[in-house]
């Protein structure tokens, strides 16, 4: 089993508390518009987020702790729920593959790897510290 | 050659247009290591270097303009070539024997090589120069027709050819209403047929591009600013637009050969004989779209445009044998998601050939092949369904081993043993873009030792044009290397060179706890300290859960790092719906239930509007519940008494059970009881593949129980012990493990058995499957679980009692925890908004979803949603 020294715990701990003042931006039409907090997000899994405008986003951290974020709607079955498929990695890239038909997604750019004519939207991310 | 004659000083050689075709002629050369003895100049018009054009519309689905780039880094410097970026040529002089650019910059040359490609025309309709009138050729022309479109509703393309389809597409992904005017009767006229034009116009309405055939533009009507409002058709309609896109047709760039007194077809094109020379005058050549070919065509496609640049360059090179006489206009493209090939002879017009149709309008699928009178293949046209063209094309000219109809038929209706790519002879091209046959393919896994799909690709070019043989391609690579007696590893995945079972035993041993612990301790090299993939994860997740008690991890299968690894069923502990909306199945042990019960699985499923369908497996499913009302759901089931049914997981389903010797009058045992012990005691098992079971009263088997992978029947003096069956698509009927076995008997068996498939088997492997496929099979069974020949018995029993005794309800282990309810939101930013995009229509007096989603504004093909951030 593993254990954890008294040291590991207390940066575990101060790096979530510090996650929760991390406020996760996307670019959105030329603007950066805030959607969470980093520590709502579990690393390597997504989240739904709505845009002012309704369209809706699937944000991912991954295990390395980066940001992603594509948009949520799943153009095979046009169901919204990208943001709860399983990530991985080809190539040293970052996918999600989608949870009805497991078609995969690159997360940086959106590109369907499984179909060259599908790709959904990919949105530029950053934290921005408080 | 030319330039061998020339003086001490490097001999100079200047390609006009660095296009397609032109910069596969620099490769061509470099190839020749021509650049090492020749100066060479490059005047390139575009403010970039030379792109994939064929892919232009890729753009619009996400593909950067630097991705589309064709020119390694460093090509240019590496060969020491000059490349003058947006500096086009202006004037030849041939006698001087120089070219002047824009930029004043003027060159002498030995070789000229034109390379200009050809310019989209535009009719000379009224208003055609309005603002918001656009061609589509270019990076440029698209960035514009981008810029333009978010300020508009909609576009038009003139022309319902091949590019004309592809704007279309741009356009539709633009999120614009679409329209399509063809002049011709019937889309595509060049390439396909008219049963092939029908075909792909009712599938590409369906996606919500209207399509007008047989009309013309006469006038391009523009408001009181200048820029487009509408169109005046032929037909005397008009159609309001924003915008419009030219696609009619293209023509040879030939003017600065004309200038300079080169002769040009009649309908355009640089002169040019078999090696891409223009008879005039032997120091100029022209390549690709630009030329007129020596069998007299101009060719439109990239294929041929790069067999004129080898040929080019290999007579420049002074090389023998390269020329080009003609090549093959095949087609396979992929336009809004609409399968669309041509190939040979499509149009027929062989004297007294004879053809073959296969039409299925309802899925929008038409072929035709074109047989000569003694069966040979001349040629074809796929709509809608173009898998079989990488082996028909290079069918053509011989006789087909199958007869033409059974070539046409949908794999699977009446499939005749599909015809493999091994059919084909050595030397037939299996890429059409680059020219490499069969035999090429096969070297490269034979000869240049290849071993993957991607270094063959690198290797010999195929695949990497328009992609559409790659099908093949891998078929063909498998296949060599099978032969080679090189297996096509057999590892988990990408990640683990383990399968499932060396990972089971491995977590085992060493009680690793933690998936990225096993990832970056006993994955693959490439695969540590990455991501994972959703193949192991969900695998590796299932392995610690069943052995959570034994090697001391958390029981609960979403805290931590677990909740990162399950598939999205097992996140939310409920069942995805195609809509995005859950279905929740509590467990009913043995399928026995009490009104009560089942007056509040009617009130819970009345209350929420839930859609009840009794289940295949005796209980009751409630479909259409939103993610953020999962909790408040179970929250009411909980306290009713329910549980979890697992219906999401690859654990224990059901055991369903017939009534038995309580009431019916053959029963022999107390069937409903058995069966509701085994779920109680089973509930929860993680495992390879979901787990079924039944058990029968007497032998009329009303449970089916040998249809489970693990049966009971009973028996006048105990209990018969079935294991293996299966239901679904691949039915096997469950072999007799142990016969005549007391309750407790019984159970022990069954819990060695579990535990010894969960240990063994590999993922999503069924038992029955499993059972088929493992060494010596119900005999080694029988001998490790009935006889304990491997001595391991005590220990899958161990394994069974931790499970048994550290079960509990994940159901009422979450809604316990504030921590673990935190997911059930449907937006992150707006935990209280329910997803919109989840709805419903009524059907039979309950909710059905409503996909109406569907049918509307998503193409399957080329959505895109939002623009891809900037
Ligand atoms: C709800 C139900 C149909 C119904 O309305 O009756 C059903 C629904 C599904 N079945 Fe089933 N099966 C249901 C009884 C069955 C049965 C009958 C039985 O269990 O007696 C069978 C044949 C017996 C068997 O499994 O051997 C059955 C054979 C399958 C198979 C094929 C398995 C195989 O080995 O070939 C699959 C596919 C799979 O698991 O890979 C499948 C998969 C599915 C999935 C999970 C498909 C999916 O991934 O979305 C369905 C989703 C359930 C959901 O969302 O809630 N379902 N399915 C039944 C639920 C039973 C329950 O109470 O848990
Ligand atoms: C949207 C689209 C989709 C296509 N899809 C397919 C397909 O699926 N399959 C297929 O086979 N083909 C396809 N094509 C056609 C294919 O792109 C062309 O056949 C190919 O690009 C021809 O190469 P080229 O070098 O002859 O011409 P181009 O690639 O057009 O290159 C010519 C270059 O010369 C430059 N130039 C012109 N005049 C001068 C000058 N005076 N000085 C300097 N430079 C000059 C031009 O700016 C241009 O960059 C498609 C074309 C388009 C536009
Ligand atoms: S299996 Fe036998 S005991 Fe059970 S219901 Fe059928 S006939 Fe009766
Ligand atoms: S046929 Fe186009 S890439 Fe092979």
């Amino acid at each position: 089993m593993t254990t954890l020294s008294v040291e590991t715990l207390e940066t575990a701990e101060a790096a979530e508390a510090a996650a929760q003042s991390v406020t996760v931006e996307l670019r959105v039409d030329g603007a950066w518009v805030g959607v969470c907090k980093l520590g709502q997000l579990t690393p390597g899994r997504g989240a739904a987020a709505l845009l002012p405008d309704g369209r809706q986003v699937a944000v991912f951290r991954d295990r390395g702790g980066a940001l992603h974020a594509i948009a949520n709607q799943d153009p095979f079955t046009g169901a919204y729920v990208l943001s709860r498929g399983l990530l991985g990695s080809a190539a040293g890239r970052p996918y999600v593959a989608s949870p009805l038909l497991k078609q995969r997604f690159d997360l940086a750019t959106g590109q369907c790897l499984d179909d060259e004519n599908v790709t959904v939207a990919a949105y530029r991310t950053r934290m921005r510290r408080e | 050659m030319t330039f061998m004659t020339a003086a001490a000083n490097p001999p100079t050689i200047v390609l006009i247009g660095h296009g397609m075709v032109g910069h596969r002629f620099l490769e061509a050369l470099a190839e020749r290591r021509v650049p090492d003895r020749a100066r060479v100049v490059v005047l390139c018009e575009e403010p970039r270097p030379a792109y994939d054009r064929v892919q232009l519309t890729s753009y619009f689905s996400g593909r950067t303009p630097d991705e589309l780039s064709l020119v390694a880094e460093d090509f240019m410097a590496r060969h020491g070539i000059e490349l003058h970026i947006g500096d086009p040529a202006t004037s030849i002089d041939r006698a001087a024997r120089t070219v002047t650019a824009r930029s004043g910059l003027t060159i002498t040359y030995d070789t000229l090589v034109l390379a200009t490609g050809s310019y989209p025309f535009v009719p000379p309709v009224p208003g055609k120069d309005a603002e918001g009138c656009f061609v589509y050729r270019t990076i440029e022309d698209l960035l514009a027709i981008e810029e333009y479109a978010a300020g508009s509703r909609t576009g038009a393309v003139v022309g319902g050819g091949l590019l004309g389809l592809e704007a279309a597409g741009a356009l539709k992904g633009l999120g614009l209403a679409t329209h399509v005017v063809e002049f011709a009767p019937r889309l595509m006229p060049v390439q396909v047929d008219e049963g092939g034009g029908e075909a792909l116009r009712r599938t590409i309405e369906k996606m919500g591009v209207e399509v007008h055939t047989g009309v013309g533009t006469q006038e391009i009507v523009t408001g009181e600013g200048g820029s487009v409002i509408a169109m005046n058709l032929s037909d005397g309609s008009v159609l309001d637009t924003d915008l419009v896109v030219f696609s009619a047709g293209v023509r040879p760039r030939d003017q600065l050969a004309r200038e300079c007194g080169l002769p040009v077809g009649e309908r355009g094109g640089i002169v040019v004989d078999e090696w891409c020379r223009t008879p005039e005058d032997e120091r100029v050549y022209a390549i690709g779209e630009c030329a007129l070919a020596a069998d007299g065509r101009v060719y439109g496609l990239v294929a041929p445009g790069y067999d004129m640049a080898v040929a080019a360059a290999q007579a420049i090179a002074g090389e023998a044998g390269g020329s080009f006489t003609g090549a093959d206009t095949s087609t396979k493209l992929k336009l809004l998601g609409v399968d669309v090939a041509s190939f040979g002879d499509a149009h027929g017009t062989t004297p007294g050939c004879l053809d073959v149709h296969y039409c299925d309008s309802r899925s929008g699928i038409y072929k035709k092949l074109v047989i000569a009178e003694d069966g040979t293949l001349l040629g074809g046209v796929l709509v809608g369904d173009a898998d079989a063209y990488g082996m028909l094309r290079p069918l053509t000219g011989s006789i087909p081993p199958l007869a033409p109809e059974q070539l046409v038929l949908p794999s699977g209706a009446a499939a005749p043993a599909a015809l493999g790519p091994s059919a084909l002879p050595d030397d037939a091209v299996i890429c059409n873009c680059h020219n490499v046959t069969k035999g090429t393919i096969r070297a490269a896994v034979t000869e240049h030792e290849c071993t993957t799909v991607p270094q063959v690709k690198k290797c010999t070019k195929a695949g990497s044009g328009c992609g559409s043989c790659v099908k093949v391609l891998t078929t063909l690579v498998n296949e060599e290397l099978k032969a080679g007696g090189i297996t096509v590893e057999a590892g988990l995945c990408g990640c683990f060179s383990h399968t499932r079972a060396e990972l089971y035993e491995i977590v085992r041993a060493l009680r690793i706890t933690s998936y990225a612990d096993l990832l970056d301790r006993h994955g693959r090299q490439e695969a540590r300290g990455g991501e994972g993939c959703e193949i192991c994860k969900p695998t590796v997740a299932s392995i610690i859960a069943s052995l959570a008690p034994t090697i001391g991890a958390g029981g609960y299968v979403l805290d931590g790092e677990q909740a990162s690894l399950q598939d999205t069923n097992d996140h939310f502990l409920a069942n995805l719906q195609k809509n995005g909306s859950y279905s929740i199945v509590p467990r009913i042990p043995g399928g026995e239930i009490t009104p009560e019960k089942l007056i509040v699985i009617g009130e819970v499923a009345r209350d929420f509007g839930l859609y009840t369908k009794i289940t295949g497996g005796q209980r009751i499913d409630m479909f259409g519940a939103r993610v953020d009302q999962l909790p408040l759901i179970w929250a009411r089931l909980v306290d009713a008494g329910f549980e979890s049914g697992h219906a999401y997981g690859k654990a224990l389903r059901t055991v369903k059970s017939c009534v038995g010797q309580t009431w019916c009058r053959y029963g022999v045992q107390d069937s409903v009881k058995m069966a509701i012990d085994l779920e109680l005691r089973y509930r929860g098992l993680r495992s390879p593949h979901k787990l079924k079971s039944a058990v029968s009263g007497c032998a009329r088997e009303c449970a089916e129980a040998r249809g489970k992978d693990f049966g009971v029947i009973a028996t006048s003096h105990g209990w018969n012990l079935y294991v293996g069956g299966n239901g679904g698509a691949d039915p096997r009927h469950a072999d007799l493990l142990a016969q005549d076995l007391s309750d407790a008997e019984l159970v022990r068996l069954i819990d060695r058995f579990l535990m010894f498939y969960i240990r063994t088997a590999d993922r999503l492997e069924r038992t029955s499957a499993w059972l088929e496929r493992i060494d010596g099979g119900l005999e080694h069974v029988r001998d490790v679980v009935v006889h304990d020949s491997l001595g391991i018995c005590d220990e899958l029993e161990a394994l069974m009692a931790d499970h048994v005794a550290n079960y509990r309800d994940e159901w009422a282990q979450t809604l316990n925890d504030p921590d673990r309810l935190r997911r059930f939101v449907s937006f992150v930013n707006a935990p209280d908004a329910p997803d919109p995009s989840v709805c419903f229509t009524p059907e039979r007096d309950q909710i059905k979803p409503d996909l109406e989603i569907l049918a509307g504004p998503t193409l399957p093909v080329r959505t895109l949603e939002g623009t891809p951030s900037a």
